[in-house]
Order: C-alpha cells, then sequence, then structure tokens
C-alpha cells in the first residue's frame, strides 16, 4: 500500500516541481488505456501513469475518479469525464465529445483504490489557490503519510497565510514524519508534540502505535502524550454521553408529551398513541414525495410543511377515535385499552394496505445532515434540530396549557368534570378536543421520527413502551414530570449502555423503574390535592 | 366463466404449492417479496404446462411475523390443504418454529435464507447460504490486501439465534486466523434498535487503535436504516472503517440515501447488478410481473428461484410428489444459478453457491469487487466450533443429519 502511495507521490512531486509538458500528451494516452481493461489491478496502474505523465489533464481526470465521474467505452476506445455539470468530455485532451457511446460505462473503484485517489487528489491539490481545498488536501494527506509529500508540504507550510489551514497542514507534516523510517529523533518528538495538541482520535491512533513500537527514543514521549490525549478524550466522552442521553431524552419527550396529555392528563390508555406518531411519519413522506415530483425547491422546507399538516392529519383522526369509540368508554380502563389496542392495529394494517409493508424513504433537509465539532464533542445537526424541535413543543404545549382559555376549560374538565360542567364548559368538546391535542402532538413528533428511525408502518410500536414508561415515571398530569422524565431516562440509558450493551442497560432500566414505581407508584412528580381522587 | 371453470376442476387436478411468508408485522417487509416471486415462478411453470400433466396452485398463508403461528399455518398447509412441498420462512426462529410440524407430517421445506447453521433435518432444503458460504468468505476478503488487511474487528449484530451463533463461528474462526481477543468486539443490540449515537462512536473509538479495523454485521432488518445514517452522520468512511454486512440487500437500501454509505460492504451469493442473461431474464420478468420497473430482485429471492427448479426437476425425476420420493430424489439435482453457475443439491440439503463481496454504489445497487473461484459447497455443521467439527449431514449414504465422521455413528 505505503509502496503505491511512494511511486505516485514521488513522481507528483517532481511533476510539480520540474512541470514538464513534453511528451505528455503520448504518455497519457497510453496511461488512460489502463481504464479500459475495467479490472482494479489495471485501474490502479492507470491511476499512478495518469499522475506520472505530468499532464494538465491530469488533476481533473483524478478528481472526476473521486466524484465517480469518470468514463470509458470499450469500442469506441474513449475514456471520458463528466464535468460537474454534466457535460461529457475527453479525457485525453479535455475537449467535448461529439457522440456518446452507446457502452459508456463508469469506471468502477474499491475501498483500496478509493484510498489511493483521495491520497492523490490531496497531493494534488496541497498547493491550491483555494484555503478549503488545502484544508482537506492536509487531511487527506494526514491519512495517507506518505513521505513523498514531505517538499510538497514544506513549500505549501512555508506559503500558507490562513491560521486554520496553516495548522492542518502541519499536522498533515506531522503524521507524514512520524511514519516516516529515517526521520531524526528530534523530528519525531516535535511531530508527537504536534499531534498531542491535535488531541484526537486520529492523532491517539498515530501516537498509540508508535507507544506500542520498538524501544526507541520517542516511545516514552508517544506514551505520554497518549495517556494526556487519553485523559482529555474521557472527558469529553463523559460530556458526549451527556449529550447523546439528552438526544435520546428529546426523542423520548417528543414521544411521551402527546401521551402525557391523552394518558396523563384525561386518563385515557391509549395504545393507538405510536400508530399516532407513525401517521406522522407517513404525512412527512407524502409531503416529501409531493415535493420530489412538484416542487423540488421546496423539498429543504418539506418539514416545515409536514409540521402543521401532519398536527392536523393526527389531530382529526384522534378526534375521530375519540367521538367514535373512547367516549363511550371513559371510566372502563380495561376496556378503553382494549379497543384502542384494535384502533392501532386497523391503523397499521391500514397504511400497510395504502403504502406497503417496506420501509419508505424520507430524506434529510441539507440542514440536518452531517454534524460539528464543538471542542471534543460531535454533534450531529439532525440530533440537535430535534433537541430543539422538542423543548419548543413542550413550550409552546405548557403556554397553551397556561395562558388561553382552551387551556383553562381542559384543565378544569380534568381536575372536575362535574364543577366545569356546572359552569358551562361543554366537556365532550373539550375531551375531543384534548384526544385531537394529544394526537395531534404525537403527529408532529412523528415528523422529526421519520427523520431518525424508519418509516414502516412498525413504528409506532417501538415507541409506545417508552412512551407510557416516561409519562408514569415522571408523574401522571405532570408536564414537567415527563419533561423531567425523558430527560432523566435518556441520560441512564446512555451512561449503562458502554458498560452493559444496549440489550442489558435496556433491562436494567426497566428494572429500575419497576422498583421506583413500587416505592413512589405516583411518579417523580406526585399530584397532590383533589384531582388526584377525582 | 372462469370462476365456474375453476371451481369445476377437481382438487386432484392440481398440484398445491404452500407459500409460508408474513404479510404482515415487522417481518413483512422482506417476506412479502418472497410471497411474491413464489407467485410469479408458479405463474411460470404453469404457462410451461404445469408439472406432471397437472397445474400447480398456490396456497398462501399470513403467518403474521408470529413464530407459534407459523407452526399453526404450516400444520394447515400439510393436512388440510394437502401441500406438496412449502416454501417459507425467513428468520431462524420462525424455521425452528415449524420443524416439528414438517418431521411429524412428513412434508418438505424449503428455506430461502442465509442462516446460522449447525442444523441439517431430512425436511428441510436450505436454499441460502451456510457461514461458510457467507460469513467465512466475507472475512477472508476483509483480511486480503484488496479488503484492506484488516486486522481488527467489530462484529456487531442483533441480538437473537443467527447473529450470536455466525460471531460464535466467526469469532472462533478469527482466533484460529491468530486473532487476539483484546482485537475482537462483540456487540449485541435488540431488534429495531434506533439509537446507534454511542455503538457507532464507540465502534469509532475502537477503530482508532493504530490498527486497520473493519465491522462486521449481522444487524438484522429495520435497524440497519438509522445504523447506516449514523454511520454517515458521524463521517465513518468506508475508506476508514468498512461495513460488511450479511443483512443487507438492495431491498433494505431502498430505504436510504446510499451516498454516504459507498464501499460500505455486503456479502452474498447474488446482486441484482450481476451481469449475465438469466438475471437480466429474470428481473425483466420480475418487474413485468410486480408492473413496478422499479423492484429490486435480491438474494433470498434467487434462492426461492433454485429451490423451486430444483423441486420441478426431482418431482419430474420421482414421477410424484410423494414427498419421500421427492426428499431421495432432490440430492443430486443440478440447476442453473442467476449468476452464470449451476448450483448442486447436496447430499446435507445445502447448495453449491458462490460467493460474492458487494461494495455499496451511489445509486443503492452493490458493485462485485470479488467472488469466489469456485462454488462453494455449504456446510451445515461449523468446522471452526467444538461441537460441530466432526459432523457431517449425508441424506444419501447415511440417511443421518449429523454424522459424526469421528465416532461414526449417526448423532452427536
Amino acid at each position: 500500500m505505503r509502496s503505491v502511495f511512494a511511486r505516485v507521490f514521488l513522481t507528483l512531486s517532481l511533476v510539480l516541481m520540474l512541470a514538464p509538458a513534453r511528451a505528455a500528451d503520448v504518455d497519457l494516452k497510453s496511461a488512460l488505456s489502463g481504464f479500459l481493461a475495467d479490472s482494479f489491478p489495471s485501474t490502479q496502474k492507470a491511476i499512478e501513469a495518469v499522475v506520472q505523465s505530468g499532464s494538465s489533464q491530469a488533476p481533473a481526470i483524478i478528481e472526476a475518479l473521486q466524484d465517480e465521474r469518470l468514463y470509458f467505452a470499450r469500442d469506441a476506445q474513449l475514456v471520458a469525464y463528466k464535468t460537474k455539470g454534466g457535460e461529457l468530455r475527453e479525457a485525453a485532451t479535455g475537449g467535448p465529445v461529439a457522440t456518446t457511446p452507446q457502452d459508456l460505462k463508469q469506471v468502477r473503484l474499491n475501498n483500496r483504490l478509493r484510498g489511493i485517489v483521495n491520497a492523490a487528489v490531496g497531493a494534488l491539490t496541497l498547493m491550491s489557490s483555494n484555503p478549503e481545498r488545502r484544508r482537506e488536501a492536509a487531511n487527506a494527506v494526514f491519512k495517507s503519510r506518505d513521505a513523498s509529500t514531505l517538499p510538497t508540504l514544506d513549500s505549501a507550510i512555508a506559503k500558507e497565510t490562513d491560521p486554520a489551514t496553516r495548522t492542518a497542514l502541519e499536522q498533515a507534516r506531522a503524521s507524514v514524519i512520524l511514519a516516516k523510517s529515517d526521520s531524526s529523533d528530534a523530528q519525531k518528538i516535535d511531530a508527537i508534540g504536534v499531534l498531542r495538541a491535535r488531541g484526537d482520535q486520529d492523532a491517539l491512533a498515530m501516537l498509540s502505535a508508535v507507544a506500542a513500537g520498538p524501544e526507541t527514543l520517542e516511545k516514552s514521549a508517544a506514551q505520554a502524550a497518549a495517556a494526556a490525549i487519553e485523559t482529555r478524550l474521557a472527558l469529553w466522552r463523559n460530556l458526549q454521553n451527556v449529550w447523546y442521553g439528552l438526544s435520546l431524552g428529546s426523542v423520548l419527550l417528543l414521544a411521551a408529551i402527546g401521551l402525557a396529555i391523552t394518558f396523563g392528563v384525561m386518563g385515557i390508555i391509549n395504545m393507538a398513541h405510536g400508530e399516532m406518531v407513525m401517521l406522522g411519519a407517513y404525512t412527512t413522506f407524502v409531503v416529501q414525495e409531493y415535493c420530489r415530483t412538484s416542487a423540488p425547491g421546496l423539498f429543504n422546507y418539506s418539514l416545515f410543511i409536514a409540521i402543521p399538516l401532519a398536527f392536523l392529519v393526527t389531530g382529526a383522526v384522534g378526534v375521530v377515535i375519540e367521538r367514535s369509540i373512547i367516549r363511550f368508554l371513559y371510566g372502563r380502563p380495561l376496556e378503553t385499552l382494549l379497543a384502542t389496542f384494535g384502533v392501532s392495529l386497523l391503523l397499521q394494517q391500514a397504511v400497510r394496505t395504502i403504502f406497503g409493508a417496506n420501509n419508505r424513504e424520507v430524506g434529510a433537509p441539507s440542514f440536518m445532515s452531517g454534524a460539528f465539532h464543538l471542542g471534543g464533542l460531535e454533534i450531529t445537526y439532525g440530533r440537535m434540530w430535534i433537541i430543539v424541535f422538542a423543548l419548543v413543543v413542550f413550550a409552546a404545549l405548557q403556554l397553551l396549557l397556561r395562558f388561553t382559555s382552551f387551556g383553562l376549560r381542559m384543565r378544569a374538565v380534568t381536575q372536575n368534570r362535574r364543577m366545569a360542567s356546572s359552569m358551562g364548559i361543554d366537556t365532550n368538546r373539550i375531551d375531543a378536543l384534548a384526544f385531537g391535542l394529544g394526537s395531534g402532538i404525537a403527529g408532529m413528533a412523528g415528523v422529526a421520527l421519520s427523520q431518525i428511525d424508519n418509516v414502516s408502518p412498525n413504528l409506532g410500536q417501538s415507541y409506545i413502551i417508552d412512551s407510557f414508561m416516561v409519562v408514569v415515571f415522571g408523574g401522571v398530569g405532570n408536564l414537567w414530570g415527563t419533561f423531567l422524565g425523558a430527560a432523566l431516562l435518556g441520560v441512564a440509558n446512555k451512561f449503562l449502555e458502554p458498560f452493559a450493551g444496549a440489550v442489558l442497560g435496556k433491562i436494567a432500566l426497566l428494572v429500575f423503574i419497576i422498583l421506583f414505581i413500587q416505592k413512589r407508584p405516583r411518579g417523580l412528580f406526585a399530584l397532590k390535592g383533589r384531582a388526584v381522587e377525582a | 366463466m372462469a370462476l365456474s371453470a375453476f371451481g369445476a376442476r377437481a382438487a386432484d387436478d392440481t398440484i398445491k404449492v404452500g407459500i409460508l411468508h408474513s404479510l404482515s408485522g415487522t417481518m413483512a417487509i422482506s417476506e412479502t417479496t418472497l410471497k411474491d416471486v413464489m407467485l410469479m415462478l408458479i405463474e411460470e411453470q404453469n404457462k410451461k404446462g404445469g408439472l406432471l400433466g397437472k397445474k400447480l396452485e398456490a396456497v398462501v398463508v399470513d403467518p403474521a411475523s408470529n413464530w407459534p403461528l407459523f407452526a399453526e399455518k404450516a400444520r394447515e398447509l400439510i393436512a388440510k390443504d394437502k401441500v406438496a412441498a412449502t416454501f417459507g420462512c425467513w428468520t431462524s426462529v420462525s424455521r425452528k418454529s415449524v420443524l416439528p410440524v414438517f418431521k411429524e407430517l412428513n412434508n418438505i421445506l424449503f428455506y430461502p435464507v442465509q442462516y446460522e447453521g449447525e442444523e441439517c433435518e431430512r425436511n428441510v432444503f436450505y436454499t441460502g447460504a451456510a457461514p461458510n458460504q457467507q460469513a467465512i468468505p466475507a472475512v477472508d476478503y476483509l483480511m486480503s490486501a484488496d479488503g484492506g488487511s484488516v486486522k481488527r474487528w467489530v462484529l456487531a449484530g442483533t441480538d437473537y439465534v443467527y447473529p450470536r451463533t455466525t460471531n460464535k463461528i466467526l469469532e472462533a474462526y478469527l482466533k484460529a486466523k491468530g486473532v487476539a481477543q483484546e482485537d475482537i468486539m462483540i456487540n449485541y443490540t435488540p431488534f429495531g434498535h434506533s439509537d446507534w449515537q454511542t455503538i457507532v462512536a464507540d465502534i469509532k473509538k475502537f477503530g482508532s487503535a493504530g490498527k486497520k479495523t473493519a465491522v462486521v454485521s449481522t444487524i438484522n432488518g429495520d435497524a440497519n436504516v438509522p445504523f447506516y445514517k449514523e454511520l454517515g452522520n458521524q463521517g465513518i468512511k468506508a475508506t476508514d472503517i468498512p461495513v460488511c454486512a450479511f443483512s443487507v440487500g438492495e431491498e433494505e437500501l431502498a430505504g436510504l440515501d446510499t451516498k454516504p454509505l459507498v464501499g460500505h460492504l455486503a456479502a452474498w451469493n447474488y446482486f441484482e447488478s450481476i451481469d449475465t442473461p438469466e438475471n437480466k431474464a429474470f428481473i425483466e420478468k420480475w418487474h413485468a410481473f410486480t408492473k413496478n420497473p422499479k423492484r429490486t430482485t435480491n438474494d433470498p429471492m434467487e434462492a426461492h428461484y433454485i429451490g423451486f427448479n430444483m423441486w420441478v426437476k426431482a418431482v419430474e425425476k420421482a414421477k410424484t410428489t410423494d414427498p419421500d420420493k421427492v426428499i431421495d430424489a432432490m440430492v443430486g439435482i443440478k440447476q442453473a444459478n442467476l449468476t452464470g453457475g449451476v448450483a448442486e443439491m447436496l447430499p446435507d440439503h445445502h447448495l453449491t453457491k458462490p460467493v460474492y463481496i458487494g461494495e455499496i454504489k451511489s445509486d443503492g445497487q452493490f458493485d462485485v469487487v470479488w467472488k469466489t473461484e469456485k462454488l462453494v459447497p455449504g456446510d451445515a455443521w461449523s468446522k471452526y466450533l467444538p461441537g460441530s467439527k466432526d459432523l457431517v449431514g449425508d441424506w444419501k449414504d447415511k440417511k443421518c443429519g449429523n454424522w459424526n465422521t469421528v465416532t461414526n455413528k449417526c448423532g452427536a
């Protein structure tokens, strides 16, 4: 592997320094013919030969290969790449291809070749005029660790003005020096210092390789540096676990918050709650499907369209269920449980019949893809926005219950139905609306969950147990209890998982909740007063 | 008219074929496709004039992803509908649940899914891969220079019998190859696990010990989708830590944005992207039958294709559908597979199969990067487990599913 890199870079740096244009065209033509064989060894030779040819076309060809834009046609003996705009150009000359051959096929890569290509692109772009490209190139060299890039790296570092890019280049240089067998001890110890300052998993990997190696002067330095990084990372890992826990907690909160209304406040054991979440997720799917076919520009906003729609759809379904089934069963929890369980099966099979049993793809809009670093924390955008969304929904619900007349009526009905009725509140209407509200919130949760889980007819089933767990643990009838319960359970789960594994961790948590409920049957925050007995 | 003609035909005029796949519940996602492919194969056989001069008739039942119900439905198919053979099951639990029924009522089951091995029943034909036809070659590939010369292994699986047995075999195999205990990490998650943040972070950490690391995934069902999403989110690329999966096919990738997953691997005996005339014809028929030009094909579908055609040949050879005679006729039957080879039914009721390693492409298909030179015969009993290394299955001469080659006796 290393020797391959070495050959590629040796010639490459020569090319960069001497930049000869002579005879390149002939070389390039014969180099490109290697791509026609459609076998990995000959593709590898072709990559090396293209770089060696020193042609001005080489960067465009290698970059096209990296982005899977390089094609070949055996009959026409043609190798061509597509520009980012999709225009087909002949690789040998860079000129446009007149007629697209019938048997045009993409040049295939495997992981090993992809590594070689990445490294080649990295070395080719170290001197790029765009600082972002230079940074990417530095990272590629950091990984490929090839000695022949050293002269280029040195001149790049000397020219660099952007501090962040400079650091990246220096780190790449340190990584190369550490891997090079003939670097001096002083150079290696300097390099260890640079990597220690970088202090992430990759640096740790390189340092621990040295620390585990033969007895040398730099071994002890590497050991000390690795230990220092390890302590630092351990600290960040705990913080990372808190973050994961909060993220899981936000998912639990979203799934449970609707139930906190229907079960917690109204006292209905609603087994179809999970299906409301599922319907919300399918609403998102339908909205995205519409965006894809009719309005591609709206795709990035599809979630914002889906949120109110999901609320309305599931809210309406909730009202229908309440009016047609549940209202006849108030005060009979066992029958309610059975009836809503039946409804949940009905809804699942209905969705299966309409949309099919297979998972549906719900895409992530661009603002929800990827991750960023905050110190040693790695925060994925998707999870972050879900936490924000959970908090917003929770706050909105609190405000609704506290400061609107509907909230006031709802609280009145749940606290003392007969009194509220005597005061002229239409309790039937409030029941239906409250159930619709709980269902609607579950639907909005479905929009968020569609981003992290499978959109399938079974989506709801996996959340129903967790939702009940959170509501009961937090204290029935108390929204703040649900909030804290979700956060606590999420964090506890994530701290248990590394030690106990996902399966045992979950069991341990369930056992804990059973014991906890024995001690405090009303959960974390027990409601006090007359409402409890009603 | 058509209806009355159909009703008028006496029951003896048709040969019934049972289809035992879940059409509802968690497994419906995978199994519905297999029901459809069976209907297509039966329709096609009828167009060719049926079997032994009779038409084939499919009897479809829905065991609803409920393992005990599988046994009940199997009994119904054999005792009430009098099927000649049954094609069905996906999970190993469901297969284990129907086994006693097929033994008691002496009927035939064709099981089309890759599984953990360590089983060899007279009434079952295993048309999917045994571990030595999928897991072991995949590990060999990852150890090779082309696979990245992997030195450190994460065995991640769903918590049930197939992943646990497969990982046990793999662990024994890796250790036999000189991999140290601390270079193997084993992780199990429940069915439908959706929060992969911690586990993916753990894998990342495990992979930063300075040795090339790969994940061998026996994660099953929908849990794969959030797993791959999290890999993409945390930026684990196939060039850093490749993931080689045994239960992820074209169907599973259909619900996923595959761009961040390019280069991750899967090991199967069939890929939709393999370019042979047989496969092309099969895919065309499938699209025509389902009236959906986007429906994907996958490995268990090919297993049913091979199994069904073998059964047809065995019935023609035995000139009867009597299970005892067909079971005897099955061993040695050859049937061309869809990737250019010929599958043979072995005395241990497993097939010879090619093994392919595919890399995920950005369009959700697989690009074959490696394949075995020859077809690999399936081993019912693993050579790497102490309890089963001396056992062979031989229903031809020895009439025994677990013949001990050391003691020369039937039975472990």
